[in-house]
């Protein structure tokens, strides 16, 4: 079979990824300090108390980049899986109902693309309040439209495919032909999807936090780091670098890898051999 | 011969990852000389062919031995040194023409491309002799034809262009790969004999690959028969169809020569039809299809559908199934109306009549085990489960002569002899009465297709099935139909028992149809041309 050969950028990645992961799941158990509590001077500076210094209100922000990694990649992985879950059987499903479903579904989501994410979030989080069920919720909703064009693509293409008629003529009903015959053939390009979407969700649930809209304080969150220290770039401090350079890290660790599953997806053609 | 070899391959060896996919085949070529490469798929004839111009496919190394032209090695001059060969030494024609051009481009700019790249004319000059060439392969008005894009003509045409795109460039040596393989028995016929024509008026070598000996042996000086990447025998063409050495090449010469009938004959009272269509009519969109198409189909019986693409026998199939409802006209199952859609249809309806498709990789999904692929029809309308339903797919698998273990395993792991074979399975597994076959052998390689003809005429007479047969192959009807349907453009041209629709006196189309099934008699090629033209 193919060898599996994994470039070093996907391997920096992963590793990357991998940490922040470790954060996530055994944060409460490592950091130095409770991330909530106040334990020294406003924005000091980094020390060999404080390794990466602290706060607006004097809290260890290494404890708070720690904890947030939860917060802030749990939101955006728990966003991501709902979002998908709506938006693939959707798309599918509008794959194999027929024309009709297909024109009517697409036309509402068409509706929703029309409008901008970030914008979209802003007004339903404002008129509903920020709380993490309803930011999961907006977030996923409007994040599947994409999703659900993606996966109505892959489907159109395998519904096609004679198998698929063969199952109808058995009789089968429409969920089964969808999560038998459509979803196995569509899923190595939703899985790659799948990496994409999640990084910018992880963006969203920042970008919210630093508007204000997402997780609320004392909750440790990344955007909300940012936005708390933002004046202190003002006195050249470093504090507000931190959350941000966690947020760019992760970003660029799963790009690395969505560029690796993206290219294993591309079948090697005949160019390839000898340009 | 005594002039040097053109082109001569020497211990070629080709290797994918852990296998290997040609192993120490020599060639030579002389300048005029015709080389026909026949053998099933993935008896490395493709690989050969692109071997011929030093190229490899993407996962393919070649690793050993010599391709030389003239005196030069392709595998010595690098990859500028072997693109200065391609193209004006040696060019290539591919199977399917409509996947090989760019849709975006003008037929002309493309035919045109080599002899720019290579400066070898000026781009008047090169647009001259595209249309010339053009002219010379028989197309109509071929001034207009080259400003058209590929989507806007016919496959026959198109491969006719691929044709003129590899001679532009006067290359000594020409390499077809399957180029008729694609087309329909009476376009295949007309290319044929423009490709022998233009090798000879170039004056050019050529190696001619094909899976139909019946086809290289209409154009071939010497043929080399290849199993498993490796040389089974070369010798003359008139010695290979004649005094086979090898029993692999008797069994291919032998194939097409077993014309006489393998089917039982029906009994003279045969009952009431089981399926009954009548004056069915079909259309997609504004489109007519198949225009008032009427037939019985008696228990026990094969009754084929035959005609070249476009004919509407596809369609056919479609409608019976209820996957496309007719326009007008009925199809009754013993006797009862049945539904035109197929969500109307009652599970006892759906089970009665199974289809089989021409492309196995198209109608198994990838993704599922054989055992739940053959399986399911059983689960689903028999209710079987457990250690029942595991045995009733042994027992199904058996019945199409594949071994148990295969249960486990996924379509890609089959070949696609035994992919039809599942597919079969799969149909019996519904206990039908009527099976479909929409062209189940045309994709499947010589000896494998007469298995799985030999198989399906066993399978009738064990489980008295009755076969609805589309093809375009007569020699298939005429071995296994009792009845045949002659269809041209959607309507009926000839029907009857099938010795009668093949006596004469025929309907012209028949004719045409059935004098274009290649044969391997010598000279069958010019003599079928010959009574062409005294026709027109």
């Amino acid at each position: 079979m193919t060898r599996l050969r994994i470039p070093p950028t996907a391997i920096f990645g992963i590793i990357v990824l991998a940490l922040f992961i470790g954060f996530a799941l055994i944060g409460p158990w490592i950091v130095p300090y409770d991330p909530e509590t106040t334990v020294g001077r406003t924005w000091s500076g980094p020390s060999a108390e404080f390794w990466l210094g602290t706060d607006n209100i004097g809290r260890d922000i290494l404890s708070r980049v720690i904890s947030g990694a939860r917060t802030t990649i749990g939101l955006a992985l728990v966003t991501t899986l709902l979002s998908f879950a709506i938006g693939v059987s959707l798309g599918i499903f509008a794959a194999v109902a027929g024309p009709r479903v297909d024109a009517f579904l697409s036309r509402v989501i068409d509706m929703f693309l029309s409008v901008p994410v970030l914008i979209m979030a802003l007004i339903v989080l404002t008129a509903l309040g920020s709380s993490i069920p309803t930011l999961i919720l907006t977030i996923a909703l409007l994040d599947s439209t994409r999703v659900y064009l993606v996966a109505r693509a892959v489907a159109v293409d395998v519904a096609t495919r004679d198998f698929v008629d063969v199952a109808r003529l058995r009789g089968e009903s429409l969920p089964w032909i969808m999560a038998h015959e459509i979803l196995p053939n569509a899923l190595p390009p939703l899985i790659s999807e799948f990496g994409l979407r999640f990084c910018f969700n992880f963006l969203y649930v920042a970008s919210l936090s630093f508007l204000g809209l997402g997780v609320q304080p004392p909750q440790a969150d990344w955007g909300g780091m940012v936005r708390e220290n933002g004046q202190a770039i003002s006195f050249g401090i470093l504090a507000p670098i931190w959350p941000a350079l966690a947020i760019a890290i992760v970003t660029v660790a799963v790009n690395l890898i969505v560029d690796w599953l993206l290219s294993r997806n591309v079948r090697p053609s005949g160019a390839s051999a000898e340009l | 011969m005594a002039q040097d070899p053109i082109l001569e391959i020497r211990n070629l060896r080709i290797e994918a990852q852990e296998h290997v996919l040609v192993d120490d085949v020599s060639l030579t070529l002389r300048r005029g000389e015709v080389l026909g490469l026949i053998g099933e798929s993935g008896a490395g004839k493709s690989t050969i062919a692109l071997a011929a111009m030093g190229y490899a496919r993407a996962g393919c190394r070649i690793t050993g031995g010599e391709i030389r032209i003239d005196a030069t090695d392709l595998r010595r001059i690098g990859v500028t040194g072997r693109q200065g060969y391609r193209g004006v030494r040696i060019a290539y024609v591919a199977q399917s023409a409509a996947a090989s051009f760019n849709p975006a481009m003008r037929l002309v700019d493309q035919i045109c491309e080599s002899p720019l790249r290579h400066r070898q004319m000026t781009k008047a000059e090169a647009q001259a002799r595209a249309v010339a060439l053009l002219g010379r392969l028989g197309l109509p008005d071929p001034q207009a034809l080259a400003r058209k894009y590929p989507h806007e003509v016919s496959g026959g045409q198109l491969q006719r262009a691929m044709a003129a795109m590899a001679v532009i460039g006067r290359p000594d040596i020409l390499v077809f790969d399957e180029p008729t393989t694609a087309l329909d028995v009476t376009t295949q016929l007309e290319v044929l004999a423009l490709i022998k024509k233009i090798i000879a008026e170039e004056h050019s070598a050529a190696l001619y690959i094909s899976h139909d000996l019946a086809v290289v042996s209409q154009l071939a000086d010497r043929i080399m028969v290849l199993r498993g990447g490796k040389m089974v025998e070369l010798g003359t063409c008139a010695q290979i169809l004649t005094a086979p050495r090898e029993c692999y090449t008797a069994a291919l010469v032998a194939e097409r020569d077993h014309s006489q009938p393998m089917m039982r004959p029906l009994p003279a009272d045969p009952g009431p039809p089981v399926l009954r269509v009548q004056k069915v009519e079909a259309a997609y969109g504004r489109t007519r299809v198949l225009q008032g198409v009427t037939l019985d189909l008696h228990r026990g019986e094969t009754f084929a559908v035959v005609g070249e693409s476009g004919s509407g026998k596809s369609t056919l199939a479609k409608v019976l199934t209820g996957l496309l409802p007719p326009v007008a006209g009925r199809v009754a199952l013993d006797g009862r109306p049945l539904p035109e859609g197929y969500r109307s249809r009652s599970a006892e309806e759906l089970r009665r009549i199974q289809l089989i498709h021409q492309l196995p990789d198209m109608s198994l999904n990838p993704r599922q085990s054989i055992g739940k692929i053959v399986g399911r029809p059983a689960a689903l309308r028999l209710g079987l489960k457990g250690a029942g339903l595991r045995s009733r797919v042994e027992e199904l698998l058996a019945l199409v002569g594949l071994p148990a273990a295969f249960a486990d395993r996924q379509p890609p792991q089959l070949s696609g002899g035994q992919k039809q074979r599942v597919a079969i399975a799969r149909a019996l597994a519904a206990e039908p009465d009527i099976l479909i076959c929409d062209e189940p052998t045309s994709a499947l390689d010589q000896l494998i297709a007469d298995d799985i003809l030999r198989l399906l005429v066993r399978l009738q007479d064990e489980l008295g099935l009755s076969y609805l047969f589309i093809t375009h192959d007569l020699g298939i009807v005429r071995r296994i139909a009792h009845r045949t349907l002659v269809l041209l453009q959607g309507q009926t041209v000839a029907v009857g028992p099938t010795a009668e629709v093949f006596a004469e006196p025929m309907h012209p189309y028949t004719r045409n149809l059935l004098v274009s099934v290649p044969q391997m008699k010598p000279g069958w090629l010019e003599a079928v041309m010959a009574e062409k033209t005294v026709h027109k």
